[in-house]
C-alpha cells in the first residue's frame, strides 16, 4: 500500500510574525522557516504506519517555492521513501494545493493521503477536506488515533465535544491532530541517508492543474493590542478589582 | 441575495456559535437555516425561532446522524445553486464538512472570519491571530465558517421561520460512524461561557485540576478550559483546550492559571474582556496580556481566591 503525506514549509513556529509596513502581507523575509508542525505530525505517522508493515511506500510531496526541497528533506530524513516538489512561485490556496494533491495521488495510485489538519501561517484547516472531496474519498479529520486493517481506516478524531471514531473505507484522507503522535528528530545517518533519496520536480501545468489564485488578499493587519494591564499584590486587590472596576464577577 | 447556514446542534439543543454564524450572515442579507441529522424535529423548532432567519430547511435521515462529512457535504452541494453564501460557525463539525463542500463547488473556502466586509470580502485572522488578513474572494459562491467568538449570538428565540422538509438522496456509503467518548460535564461549554477559568502545566496533574480550579469554576459559574500542555499530559481530555488548534473563546472574564502565554495559546483567547493571570513567574508572557496579574504560587492563591470568594 502506498502512502502520500503533504508536507508545507512555513514560518517557524517560534517566531513573533512582524506585519510588512506597508500591509500587503506577513515579513517572510530573514524568517526562520520550517515544517508546518502538524505536517511533521503526519509524517511520523506515516512512518510509523510503514514500520508497523501496514504501508510499503511513502511520498512525501510539498508544494511551493524551489526552497520547499529543504522540507521535503526533513521528511525524507524522517523516513519517507521518496519526495515530489511541485514548484511554483504562486501563493498557493487549499484548493490549489488540493487540486495538485489530488492528481499525484491518481498518478501513483496511492491508497492513503495523510496530511496536517491546518497550516500555521493561513490557519485554513482545509486542504484534506478539499482533497478528499475532490478523489470522492472519505475524510478522517483531526486524528488522534490511526489504525489500518481490512482495507479500511479506522480514526479516532478530535471533535469539540472530545473524542468520536469513524471507519473509512480505503483508499482514504486522513488529517493530523496534536496528539497523534510526537515526532521523532531524525538521526544523522537519517539525514545523509536522506541526501540519496530522490525530489522529482514537477510543475502544476505537468499535472494539468491551474492554480490561479481566488482569494486577493486586500491588506494585512495588526490585531488590535491589548492595553497593558496591572499588577495586583494580593487576592483581596485582584477579586475588588474584578468586582468594583472591571464589573465582571 | 439569500445565505444557507448549517446549524450545529446536539441533545440539548442549538449551539451558540450556531447563532452566531446567523449574525454574521445576516450582514449578508436574507437568512435561511439548515438542520441536518437524524430525529431533528426539536431542533428544527429551535432553528425556527433564531431571531433573522426566515426560512427552516429540515433533512431528516438515518444517513445524516453523526453528521459524517461525507452525505453532509453532498446534502448541502445538492442545495447550494439557491444560495450566495454558504456558512457554518468553525466548529469541529463545521471545519471538518464545509471545505469539502467548497472543494465539491471548485471554490476556495474562506475559514474561520472574523469579520464581514462586503459580500465578496472578509477579514480572517492569520498566523495564530498576530495578523488580521482582508480578503476578496472571486468564486461566485462563498463557501465560510464563522469565528464564533467575533460575533455576537443572535437571540435565540423571536424568529417565526417557515420549515421546509427536503428529501436526502442516497449516497455511496465510505465512512461509518463507529463511537464517541463525550466529555460530561454540568458546567457551561467553553465557547458559551461568560466566564473561563484555564489550567496550565503549572496544574501538574489533574487532581489539582479538579481540587482546585473545578471548585473556583462552579462559584463563578465558570467553564474549565486549559492549554495544549495541560492536554499532552493527560491533565484534563482534549475538548478542553484552548489556543490556534483548540477553542477559540472571548468570555467576559478569562483567568489563566500556570499558564506561560505561549502565542498559541494567546491565540484562542486574547479577545477575552477581561483577563487574569496568576503565574509564579513575573517575566511569563501570559502578563503581556493580562489586565490583572497577580504572581505567586497557584497552590495558595487559588484555595484563597476560592474561600474569598
Ligand atoms: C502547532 C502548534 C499548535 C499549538 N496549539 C496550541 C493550542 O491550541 N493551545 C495551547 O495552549 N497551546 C498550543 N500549543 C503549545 C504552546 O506552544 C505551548 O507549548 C503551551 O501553550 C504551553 O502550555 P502551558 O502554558 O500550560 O505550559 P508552560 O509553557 O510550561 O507554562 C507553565 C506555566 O506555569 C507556571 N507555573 C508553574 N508552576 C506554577 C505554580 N505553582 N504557580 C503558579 N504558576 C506556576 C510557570 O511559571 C509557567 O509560566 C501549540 C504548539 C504548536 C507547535
Amino acid at each position: 500500500m502506498k502512502l502520500l503525506v503533504a508536507v508545507k514549509r512555513v514560518v517557524d513556529y517560534n517566531v513573533k510574525v512582524r506585519v510588512k509596513s506597508d500591509h500587503s502581507a506577513v515579513e517572510t523575509a530573514g524568517v526562520k522557516m520550517s515544517m508546518n508542525p502538524f505536517d511533521e505530525i503526519a509524517v511520523e505517522e506515516a512512518v510509523r504506519l510503514k514500520e508497523k508493515g501496514a504501508v510499503t511506500e511513502i511520498i512525501a510531496l510539498s508544494a511551493g517555492v524551489t526552497q520547499a526541497q529543504e522540507t521535503i528533506r526533513t521528511a525524507l530524513a524522517m523516513g519517507a521513501d521518496r519526495g515530489i516538489l511541485v514548484e511554483t512561485e504562486v501563493a498557493l490556496e487549499p484548493l490549489a494545493v488540493a487540486k495538485l494533491l489530488q492528481a499525484v495521488a491518481k498518478k501513483e495510485s496511492v491508497d492513503l493521503v495523510l496530511l496536517g489538519k491546518q497550516a500555521i501561517d493561513d490557519d485554513m484547516n482545509a486542504t484534506g477536506q478539499m482533497l478528499a472531496a475532490l478523489l470522492g474519498w472519505p475524510q478522517g479529520t483531526f486524528a488522534s488515533k490511526v489504525e489500518i486493517a481490512d482495507g479500511k481506516a479506522t480514526v479516532t478524531r478530535e471533535v469539540d465535544g472530545g473524542l468520536e471514531t469513524v471507519e473509512l473505507q480505503l483508499p482514504a484522507v486522513v488529517t493530523a491532530d496534536l496528539r497523534l503522535n510526537e515526532p521523532r528528530y531524525a538521526s544523522l545517518p537519517n539525514i545523509m541517508k536522506a541526501r540519496k533519496k530522490t525530489i522529482d520536480v514537477v510543475k502544476p501545468e505537468d499535472l494539468g492543474v491551474d492554480v490561479t489564485p481566488r482569494l486577493t488578499t486586500l491588506s494585512v493587519a495588526e490585531p488590535p493590542a491589548r492595553k497593558a494591564g496591572i499588577k495586583v499584590p494580593d487576592v483581596a486587590t485582584l477579586l475588588d478589582k474584578l468586582r468594583n472596576e472591571a464589573k465582571v464577577i | 441575495m439569500v445565505s444557507l447556514v448549517l446549524i450545529d446542534f446536539d441533545d440539548t439543543g442549538i449551539k451558540q456559535p450556531a447563532r452566531s454564524a446567523v449574525a454574521a450572515a445576516l450582514k449578508l442579507g436574507e437568512v435561511h437555516a439548515l438542520v441536518a441529522g437524524a430525529g431533528v424535529g426539536s431542533a428544527a423548532q429551535a432553528a425556527a425561532k433564531i431571531a433573522g432567519v426566515t426560512k427552516v430547511l429540515v433533512a431528516d435521515d438515518a444517513s445524516l446522524g453523526h453528521a459524517l462529512a461525507e452525505p453532509l457535504a453532498a446534502l448541502i452541494v445538492g442545495l447550494a445553486g439557491g444560495y450566495s453564501h454558504l456558512l457554518s460557525a468553525a466548529t469541529a463539525s463545521g471545519k471538518n464538512v464545509m471545505p469539502r463542500v467548497a472543494a465539491l463547488l471548485d471554490v476556495q473556502p474562506l475559514s474561520d472570519i472574523s469579520d464581514v466586509v462586503d459580500a465578496d470580502t472578509f477579514v480572517r485572522p492569520i498566523y495564530a491571530g498576530n495578523a488580521l488578513a482582508t480578503v476578496k474572494s472571486s468564486d461566485a459562491k462563498k463557501v465560510i465558517t464563522v469565528r464564533a467568538s467575533s460575533f455576537d449570538p443572535v437571540a435565540a428565540e423571536g424568529g417565526n421561520a417557515g420549515i421546509e422538509n427536503i428529501t436526502v438522496a442516497s449516497v455511496p456509503c465510505i465512512s461509518r460512524y463507529i463511537s464517541s467518548e463525550l466529555s460530561k460535564s454540568e458546567r457551561p461549554e467553553l465557547t458559551a461561557a461568560k466566564i473561563i477559568v484555564s489550567g496550565g502545566r503549572g496544574m501538574q496533574n489533574g487532581e489539582n485540576f479538579t481540587k482546585l480550579l473545578d471548585p473556583l469554576a462552579d462559584r463563578l459559574g465558570a467553564a474549565v478550559g486549559a492549554s495544549r500542555a495541560a492536554v499532552d499530559a493527560g491533565y484534563v481530555p482534549n475538548d478542553y483546550q484552548v489556543g490556534q488548534t483548540g477553542k477559540i473563546v472571548a468570555p467576559e472574564l478569562y483567568i489563566a492559571v500556570g499558564i506561560s502565554g505561549a502565542i498559541q495559546h494567546l491565540a484562542g483567547m486574547k479577545d477575552s474582556k477581561v483577563i487574569v493571570a496568576i503565574n509564579k513567574d513575573e517575566d511569563a508572557p501570559i502578563f503581556q496580556v493580562a489586565d490583572y496579574g497577580l504572581v505567586g504560587d497557584l497552590f495558595t492563591i487559588l484555595p484563597e481566591l476560592e474561600k474569598s470568594l
